[in-house]
């Protein structure tokens, strides 16, 4: 028991001693981690500061974002006024083009009804002797040419006519009868013939022959008839119009097949013959031989044009 | 019916080349009438003499077969299929190579009404070759040619994103962006329709119109006096304006918010649709955006839509991009109910009568669900306390508990227009965030009030 106590008490003093040594660098270290956490906050503090203003300055910047808000009004005011211009223009286009349609409208309504315009003795339809002035379709109507029939013509259908094809709704035109000269037109200078007999031509009546004013009902026409089916029926020749005897010849005489002509029956298509040689058979050991000097121009017979693409 | 069709069918190989003309126009009258006889016509196996010996005949037979073979299509896309797989599709390039313009015409007409249906026949009419000769068509002087080819090109792009890109490089887009100033309001129709059709698919392509100038131009186009070209013009920007930010950006630059607010103030009815959507779009991508939007006076317009449209998508749409600009700061939100938006919102919610359409109801729901929830301004919460329904209340509770322990003025104000007495009687399970939110504002006043 003493010597346990002897122990504890050196171990006492021993950690004791262990502890004072490293006591300076325990304390060194506590110092410097509250010294590091003091910097930390202190720089955490300065960069608050500093990221507070970067963004505002730049990344969110207040005032730029006002700035372009309002550069954006101003432009959309601009925008604005210009397409309300063009609107505007738009319009105007169109009640021009209504108007010059309807002053149209007027003056051929005017051309058409020329005849009520008033004359000395009776006032016309607009004229009427109440109004201290004539209306203004009277001024019109004084104004214009008379609308004839011959001029009503059909404007041209030509630029439809495209458009109306792919829904084919009109059929294809045809083109219609020619426009007639007036008769009291003066003559115009030239070869031209006098306009009234040109109409007395185009007019004349048409004087049918005997037979096409006969009609088909009529007795004589179905006692015609009668013969004629008659003819029809009992003809005399039959072939009335049979070819001249001498073609008949050719047709006559038979010529048969080449395939089947040969000799001995029919020889295999493609097959070539050749003249054979013996040479035991020859008298001299030589072939035949020409004996005289071939004529040139005789030479060339049958050669001078290819035949079927053989060389000449 | 009364086999017609078989009677006309010997006299399409007729000698007389009037007589087939003829006959193929009453065949392509009557296919033009009614489905159940182009059907016939296509069982009577009446395709092939038709286009049989096409390239050879005169242009008027040439207009006649492409009238009868568009009749036909129109109908369905079986009975389009059925004229592709009869070869039908060489002969039209045969006839769109022709130089009458008319002859062109028909063929064109009838390559868009087989393009139309699906994007299996688009891609076989781009198999075919037909778009380079539809470009060429579109230089043309006529103007019902014009039309016609811009409306193919269209019909062929809206399917997917390849079509339009062979239509790209086809180079349509700088054709169709010249004539867009064209005085011609049919031709403006299509053109808008073919360029947004193109611009929908990606932001590529989108840029790429973008790229062909339109810019300024097309604003014109929204102030058209023909309906139409105001909805189609406001189709493309929109097109333009939902895919990126950069392009919302540039759409805001060029004054293009300002003129679609003025197209949806003058039109009525669908014809706002596309330029609603524009607003929501562009609102969507950014707050600075959105404040834009803001500034050009937009919530005015979209406030008139809501109130005056009848038809329920126009008002859902109204709604969802009203909710895109409130919903990003309390800034916008503020301006958003400043304009009075909030209790006419909530007024269509609650309203018995539009119950059917669950649709429209949700989006007004996530609308108002995403400006409350940005919204500190009280003057105009007030009012809704006294009618919300239980799932609004909740925001809007929220928000007055989130302002009011900071702000002693509007809690003076609170008290007085007897909010303090409404939150008393809204009746909450404990434990629930109505709860908390209810107990916060409570907290904030002393005891005797709140008894």
């Amino acid at each position: 028991r003493r010597l346990s106590r002897m122990a504890t008490v050196i171990q006492k003093w021993w950690r004791g001693y262990l502890r004072r040594k490293h006591f300076r660098e325990i304390v060194e270290r506590a110092y410097f981690i509250k010294k590091l956490n003091f910097y930390n906050q202190m720089a955490v503090r300065i960069q608050k500061m500093w990221r507070g203003y970067y963004v505002r300055k730049y990344i969110h910047n207040f005032y730029a974002l006002k700035k372009y808000l309002k550069a954006v009004s101003v432009n959309n005011e601009l925008v604005r006024s210009e397409l309300q211009e063009y609107a505007d223009m738009k319009e105007n286009e169109d009640k021009m083009k209504d108007l010059e349609k309807k002053e149209k409208e007027k003056k051929h309504q005017a051309r058409k009804m020329h005849y009520l315009l008033s004359t000395e003795q009776i006032p016309g339809i607009y004229n009427s002797p109440f109004r201290k002035s004539p209306d203004p379709m009277e001024l019109l109507l004084r104004k214009s040419k008379p609308l004839s029939h011959r001029k009503q013509q059909v404007k041209s259908p030509f630029p439809y006519e495209l458009y109306d094809w792919p829904t084919c709704k009109k059929p294809p035109a045809f083109v219609t009868e020619l426009p007639l000269l007036p008769t009291d037109r003066q003559k115009p200078q030239g070869p031209f013939r006098d306009p009234a007999e040109v109409l007395w031509q185009r007019y004349k009546p048409l004087e049918p022959t005997l037979r096409v004013a006969e009609s088909s009902n009529s007795p004589p026409a179905k006692a015609r008839e009668e013969v004629r089916r008659e003819e029809w029926r009992n003809p005399i020749h039959d072939n009335e119009f049979p070819p001249f005897s001498s073609y008949r010849k050719n047709d006559e005489k038979y010529e048969p097949l080449l395939r089947r002509s040969g000799k001995y029956g029919q020889e295999a298509y493609g097959t070539k013959h050749f003249r054979e040689v013996y040479p035991k058979k020859w008298i001299a050991d030589k072939d035949f031989e020409t004996l005289f000097s071939s004529i040139v121009l005789f030479e060339k017979f049958g050669k001078t044009y290819s035949s079927t693409g053989q060389i000449v | 019916n009364s086999g017609v069709v078989c009677l006309l069918r010997p006299l399409l190989l007729d000698v007389v080349p009037s007589i087939r003309q003829t006959t193929a126009l009453a065949l392509g009258r009557l296919a033009d009438y009614d489905m159940d006889l182009a059907e016939a016509v296509v069982r009577a196996g009446i395709l092939p003499q038709l286009i049989c010996a096409l390239p050879e005949e005169n242009r008027y037979y040439k207009k006649t077969a492409a009238f009868v073979l568009r009749a036909i299509a129109k109908h369905s896309p079986q009975l389009a299929q059925a004229i592709v797989q009869c070869g039908a599709l060489e002969m039209l390039v045969i006839c769109l190579e022709d130089f009458d313009p008319g002859v062109k015409e028909g063929a064109s007409w009838a390559f868009g009404y087989i393009a139309r249906h699906n994007p299996e026949l688009s891609q076989a009419v781009v198999d075919a070759g037909a778009v380079p000769l539809l470009v060429l068509c579109i230089q043309e002087p006529e103007i019902a040619l014009k039309r016609i080819a811009a409306s193919t090109l269209s019909d062929i792009s809206k399917h997917s994103p390849e079509l339009a890109q062979t239509v790209v490089d086809a180079g349509a887009i700088a054709h169709l962006a010249q004539m867009i100033p064209n005085p011609d309001a049919k031709l403006k129709r299509q053109v808008l329709s073919a360029l947004s059709q193109i611009a929908k698919h990606s932001v590529d392509l989108a840029e790429l119109v973008v790229e062909a100038e339109i810019f300024p131009v097309v604003l014109t186009c929204l102030k058209d006096s023909d309906e139409y070209v105001k909805k189609n013009g406001a189709t493309l920007i929109r097109e333009i304006a939902k895919h990126t930010p950069e392009l919302s950006q540039f759409i805001v630059n060029s004054g293009g918010v300002a003129a679609v607010i003025d197209c949806i103030g003058s039109c009525r009815g669908t014809v706002r649709l596309p330029g609603i959507m524009t607003l929501g779009y562009v609102a969507a991508h950014s707050e600075n955006l959105s404040m834009a939007v803001i500034v050009s006076k937009g919530i005015p317009p979209l406030c008139v839509c809501l109130i005056e449209e009848h038809e329920d998508h126009i008002k859902a749409a109204a709604a969802w991009a009203l909710g895109q600009i409130g919903r990003h700061t309390a800034e916008h939100a503020r301006h958003v109910a400043v304009a009075n938006v909030l209790p006419t919102l909530l007024d269509i919610y609650v309203d018995t009568r539009s119950s059917e359409d669950l649709k429209m109801k949700a989006s007004i729901l996530k609308a108002l669900k995403n400006i409350l929830q940005k919204c500190t301004y009280l003057p105009a919460l007030e009012p809704l306390l006294h009618e919300a329904p239980p799932n609004i209340l909740k925001h809007i509770i929220g928000q007055f508990s989130k302002v009011l322990p900071h702000d002693s003025k509007a809690r003076r104000l609170f008290v007085t227009t007897g909010g303090l007495k409404k939150v008393q009687e809204i009746k909450a399970e404990p434990g629930s965030l109505l709860q908390e939110y209810i107990n916060t504002i409570n907290n904030c006043y002393p005891e005797e009030i709140v008894r």
